[in-house]
């Protein structure tokens, strides 16, 4: 039993895991994650993207230092065809 | 002055060839878009910032690989939006991923029927926006007390729309147009309605700066010939409004000699 419970918040790493909500979607995310690791962790390294955190933009220089927390809203946003 | 600056359109400090401007939606593939915007010969284009689809193939060509940044001036919208708050928030995360570019097309929606502009709220994320350093041009209704108070607030453009988005139906309100047009220290482009090049030689003989279409290039049966037709007719209009059209009269008026007739 404590097993089970344990085993749903830490992962074979045994890092402890927070969700966030990645574009809409629920996601489980190592809590030391970076926005870095997030974008290298999707293979979107080097894609013209743009990044926000609870509706505030997290600039590219600040990536690799800017951390999530258990419940962030993240939009992961790029330019499409558009009028 | 050279030709250039004579003919040419200056937006927030920066003078563009080309007074069309295009959008870059509802092409049948990157292609498409690449070979008819390359033939519309626009500046200025602009594309809407939307979510990444997580999980789909990250090698896939994107839109900027299409029309680079180095080559155009990339106009990131706020298509889709319905307040203020959430263009504010779209064009944040715009000038992020372009590098800083300030340069923005703001549209605020009152309803999905219509697409007409909400204008309080147009008016509100302008103010905002003008203050956090954005240069503004904005969509808006051809209400030239409206087209004021954007001009006042600091827009570097209004665009009027001549009918509704996507619809076709051309320029409905030339006097309306006019008037703001009379009245505007900033360029005024029309911003919606085109359905073909006449549409857009009667918006440029009226006076209009430029003129912003997608649908009518996009949606035609060979876009790429509609937007070399398009850009054909935006420079015919142009020059028609500078040479200055004849007055209309009730009246016909013979062109050749009556001196030396035979008969």
């Amino acid at each position: 039993m404590l097993k089970a419970a344990l085993s749903s918040t830490v992962n074979s790493d045994l890092r402890i895991m927070i969700v966030i909500e990645l574009n809409g979607e629920s996601r489980s995310v190592a809590k030391d994650h970076s926005v870095h690791d997030l974008v290298n962790a999707l293979s979107l390294t080097n894609q013209a993207l743009a990044i926000a955190v609870n509706r505030e933009v997290v600039p590219r220089a600040q990536w690799a230092t800017h951390r999530f927390s258990d419940g962030d809203k993240v939009d992961v946003v790029r330019a499409i065809g558009g009028g | 002055m050279n030709d250039s600056q004579l003919t040419g359109l200056t937006i927030a400090g920066k003078t563009y060839s080309s007074r069309l401007l295009v959008g870059s939606g509802k092409y049948k593939d990157l292609e498409q878009t690449r070979l008819a915007t390359e033939a519309s010969g626009a500046d200025i284009i602009t594309v809407a910032i939307r979510r990444v689809n997580i999980g789909q193939d990250p090698n896939a060509p994107s839109l900027l690989d299409a029309v680079p940044p180095s080559r155009y001036t990339i106009l990131p919208n706020t298509a889709g939006c319905y307040n203020a708050k959430d263009a504010v928030y779209t064009l944040q995360l715009a000038r992020e991923l372009l590098n800083g570019h300030t340069l923005v097309k703001l549209e605020v929606l009152g309803d999905e029927k219509t697409l007409f502009p909400n204008m309080p709220e147009t008016l509100k994320a302008a103010e905002t926006l003008v203050k956090d350093g954005f240069d503004v041009m904005v969509y808006c209704s051809d209400d030239p007390i409206q087209a004021k108070m954007l001009e006042e607030i600091g827009c570097c453009a209004v665009m009027p729309l001549a009918s509704l988005i996507g619809s076709g139906m051309g320029i409905l309100n030339p006097w309306n147009l006019s008037l703001i047009i009379e009245q505007a220290k900033v360029p005024v482009l029309v911003d919606a309605g085109v359905g073909t090049a006449s549409d857009a030689a009667i918006a440029m003989e009226l006076g209009c700066d430029g003129v912003l279409m997608n649908t009518a290039i996009a949606g035609a049966q060979d876009p790429i010939r509609m937007a070399r037709a398009m850009k054909l007719a935006v420079e015919a209009g142009r020059e028609a409004f500078l040479a200055g059209r004849i007055p209309r009269k009730f009246a016909a008026s013979p062109s050749s000699p009556m001196a030396g007739r035979i008969a």
